[in-house]
């Protein structure tokens, strides 16, 4: 009879868990969306459309806020915490940047005749387009009430949890922004 | 290194949150409202579920009325419904919105939320070896997010206009324009506006207990230690997790169809003459959306079911589980096949005939997997030392009609065939039995299995059985002979039989089949009253294991608190089904191993 050996395991935090699973089932939102996108390219009365130029300031922005976030969570590692404020200060407001240079993006688009309502083609792009927005806002509000939790004196969080929580999150929404760039460039 | 500490510390942190929480004084509101203990969020989901469960079945009996004579009014209807059965007449609108809602909170309310919200809230970690979930706040906000999905779909059914009633699958444009039908105004808004909030609800429940089941399992509970109840209801929240987005997409276009003024479902309409400006849409991108998550929801919905009835099979057979590997495995490959087989509900939309025939291999396919189950279940009771309790029974009678309503399926999974029985009461009888009442007899085993952990009490066992009898016989009865009409041609949906040649002779059979639908529900109502009379009066519980069983809730208290164990989570030494062994009748999970046991 073997005698049972019980390893200490290295395991994940459970709540980055629960955001990986929740960034696997955010996927196959937007994997539903783009193949309903795929499909109905095919069909008859698809017009093909250019994406506003704002759009590219908003993938530099985003970009940009990546690198702030993963600095601020470097920075938040080894306790500097004057300079993680700064940092996340940064991310959130180039989050902000990004939502302007969004509504910028469907402004110009609106305004050369591509509304809503025009073609199943457009619709799409406001779809997944403004879907993709609404799950960034959804970050900037969890950073504002972290950077609040930060900011304030009476509570002092020294875990770094949260803080990777909304790094990798951030991480993610930049990622699907990129993915959803190319998409609508490849296949328009 | 540094990370891992850091991990440490914080998984500390959770399990000492919980713990610590069971010492603070609970109030009335933090106890059984707003509650974050996964045992008391499972009872509001199993209750609300039983509420719902009254209520969809009622809608059914008031269409059955309606089916059994179409030409009858029963006048005392009107003194309830009003305008909807004006001389008491059941009119046609109404009835299309009884089925629709009837779908709709059996599907979702009662054997999503009702089934896997209950058991998997119960039961993960229970069984497990955690003091409760990864986030207990989410867990709480998830119980909520369906409450409020409740709370908007009962008042649809207030709104003047009346519930959707373009069918469950809601398929534009009838639930795409609002001028179609009277249940395709606000209606169907509402409709919508809380399927988002019950799709919130899963996701939210759905990540926590697979987070759970991975991150929070006691010392010495390997995966392959666990329970196949757990199994079952970790496969339930992938399909979960993973479908229902999709679900929520589509559901999202379709707002932007009825609300602003967007045509992705939409192409040359007219409605009374009036030609509609949309262009360009597909109604069958729709059904792709649609079943892409429909598909899956009916395994989320069997399961919980499968799982539980694995478990109260074995513990009631006194053996082990046959082939536990291979019930994993063939869960997995349902899981797996689920995402594979949504458009053999499309087969006569015009779909490709060749991706028809691969839609008909990967449906077929699925076979496999069910009949390992069967295999299984059944060489688990052989030579058993059976004791057959109300659970038991209601297990058994799960894998009858597991076996009754899959045969059918083999039938319908022929594009061929499908062509013919599509859209008749062939369907209705197949999946109803499959799905609907299989799954019903799931979660009756579980009520039945679990009660006396859930509220410290037994239920009555008399009532048990007359309830567990009248409801197989009664479900056989009402379904079996669907199949007959429906391979005749009987088109389901439709209001009034009378009105045509062909199907006018099954009058009477409907009849009969609305009487036993009558007397099947008045035996559900048997379950409710000793439900809910159990609860403060059923004979209480006295030993902490009164079924003999070996999973680790048993070892919990008799009535335990948050955190589950008053002392430490016990550590787990062996596999769940150490039934028979070594002359011994049961031994439990947290037993050690000794030095000159068998190997099972």
């Amino acid at each position: 009879m073997e005698k049972e050996v019980i390893k200490p395991k290295n395991k994940i935090h459970p709540h980055k868990f629960t955001l990986w699973v929740g960034i696997g089932s955010i996927v196959m939102m937007f994997a539903g969306l783009t193949s309903a996108y795929i499909v109905k390219r095919n069909q008859a009365g698809w017009v093909s459309y250019n994406l506003p130029t704002a759009f590219w300031y908003s993938t530099i922005v985003i970009l940009l806020s990546s690198l702030t976030v993963h600095l601020a969570e470097k920075a938040f590692k080894v306790r500097q915490m004057s300079k993680y404020r700064k940092l996340m200060a940064a991310t959130l407001l180039l989050g902000l940047i990004f939502i302007v240079t969004q509504v910028i993006g469907f402004n110009e688009f609106w305004k050369m005749g591509m509304t809503l309502q025009a073609n199943v083609s457009f619709s799409f792009l406001y779809v997944i387009v403004g879907l993709h927005a609404v799950h960034v806002v959804g970050g900037v509000v969890a950073m504002i009430v972290m950077s609040l939790k930060a900011f304030s004196q009476k509570s002092r969080s020294y875990s770094i949890v949260p803080v990777q929580l909304i790094s990798t999150y951030w991480h993610f929404v930049d990622i699907l922004w990129v993915y959803l760039l190319i998409f609508l460039i490849m296949i328009k | 290194m540094s990370t891992a500490i850091l991990n440490q510390t914080a998984q500390q942190e959770v399990h000492g949150e919980a713990h610590h929480e069971h010492h603070h004084q609970e109030t009335f509101i933090t106890k059984y409202i707003f509650s974050q203990d996964h045992k008391m969020i499972a009872k509001q989901f199993l209750i609300t579920g039983i509420i719902w469960a009254f209520i969809g079945g009622l809608f059914s009996v008031v269409f059955r009325l309606q089916l059994a004579d179409p030409n009858a009014t029963y006048p005392f209807l009107e003194d309830f419904l009003g305008h909807w059965a004006k001389g008491g007449k059941i009119q046609p609108e109404f009835y299309y919105a009884l089925v629709t809602m009837h779908g709709t909170i059996l599907v979702f309310f009662v054997l999503t939320a009702g089934l896997s919200g209950t058991f998997a809230n119960f039961l993960i970690p229970l069984q497990i070896g955690a003091r409760d979930m990864a986030s207990p706040m989410l867990n709480m906000l998830s119980y909520w997010f369906f409450f409020l999905a409740s709370v908007i779909m009962m008042s649809s059914l207030f709104v003047q206009t009346g519930p959707a009633s373009g069918g469950w699958t809601i398929y534009p444009p009838l639930s795409a324009l609002g001028e179609a039908s009277s249940g395709s105004k606000i209606g169907m808004d509402l409709w919508l506006v809380s399927m988002a909030m019950f799709i919130v609800s899963s996701l939210l429940g759905g990540l926590n207990y697979i987070t759970t089941i991975l991150n929070m399992r006691t010392k010495g509970m390997s995966m392959t230690r666990m329970p196949l109840t757990i199994w079952a209801l970790f496969f339930t929240a992938v399909l979960g997790v993973l479908s229902f987005p999709v679900l929520l997409s589509g559901a999202i276009l379709l707002l932007f169809d009825r609300n602003l003024g967007t045509s992705f479902y939409l192409s040359d309409i007219v409605v009374a003459g009036k030609i509609m400006p949309n262009e360009g849409g597909s109604a069958i991108l729709f059904q792709h959306l649609f079943w892409f998550l429909g598909h899956p929801e009916v395994y989320i919905i069997l399961l919980p079911a499968m799982g539980m009835s694995s478990e109260i099979l074995s513990v009631n057979s006194r053996k082990p589980i046959f082939g536990y590997m291979a019930m994993v495995g063939s869960l997995f490959a349902i899981t797996i096949l689920a995402f594979l087989v949504w458009a053999h509900h499309m087969f006569v939309t015009g779909l490709n005939p060749f991706l028809g025939s691969v839609f008909v291999l990967l449906t077929l396919l699925i076979a496999v997997p069910s009949a390992i189950k069967v295999f299984n279940w059944l060489t688990t009771l052989w030579r058993g030392n059976i004791r057959f309790t109300p659970a038991m029974m209601f297990a058994i009678g799960f894998v009858s009609l597991f076996i009754s309503g899959g045969l059918t399926g083999i039938f319908l999974g022929n594009s061929a065939l499908d062509i013919h029985l599509h859209d008749t009461y062939f369907v209705i009888a197949h999946f109803h039995i499959v799905m609907g009442v299989a799954s019903f007899f799931g979660l009756y085993a579980g009520v039945y299995h679990w009660f006396p952990k859930m509220f410290g009490r037994h239920l009555n066992n008399t009532l048990s059985y007359v309830h567990f009898w009248i409801t197989i016989v009664g479900a056989y009865l009402i379904f079996w002979p669907m199949h007959y009409e429906g391979l005749a041609g009987m088109p389901r949906r439709y209001y009034d039989f009378s009105n045509w040649e062909s199907f006018k002779n099954f009058g009477g059979l409907n009849q009969f089949i609305s009487i036993i639908a009558l007397l099947v529900f008045a035996a559900q109502l048997l379950f409710v009253i000793n439900f809910f009379y159990s609860i403060w009066k059923g004979r209480k519980v006295t030993t902490l294991n009164p079924w003999n069983a070996n999973t680790l809730e048993w070892t919990t208290p008799i009535r335990p608190g948050h955190g589950n164990w008053p002392g430490d989570i016990p550590e787990v030494h062996r596999w769940p089904y150490d039934y028979a062994k070594d002359g011994k009748d049961f031994i439990p999970q947290n037993v050690p191993v000794g030095d000159d046991e068998s190997k099972h």
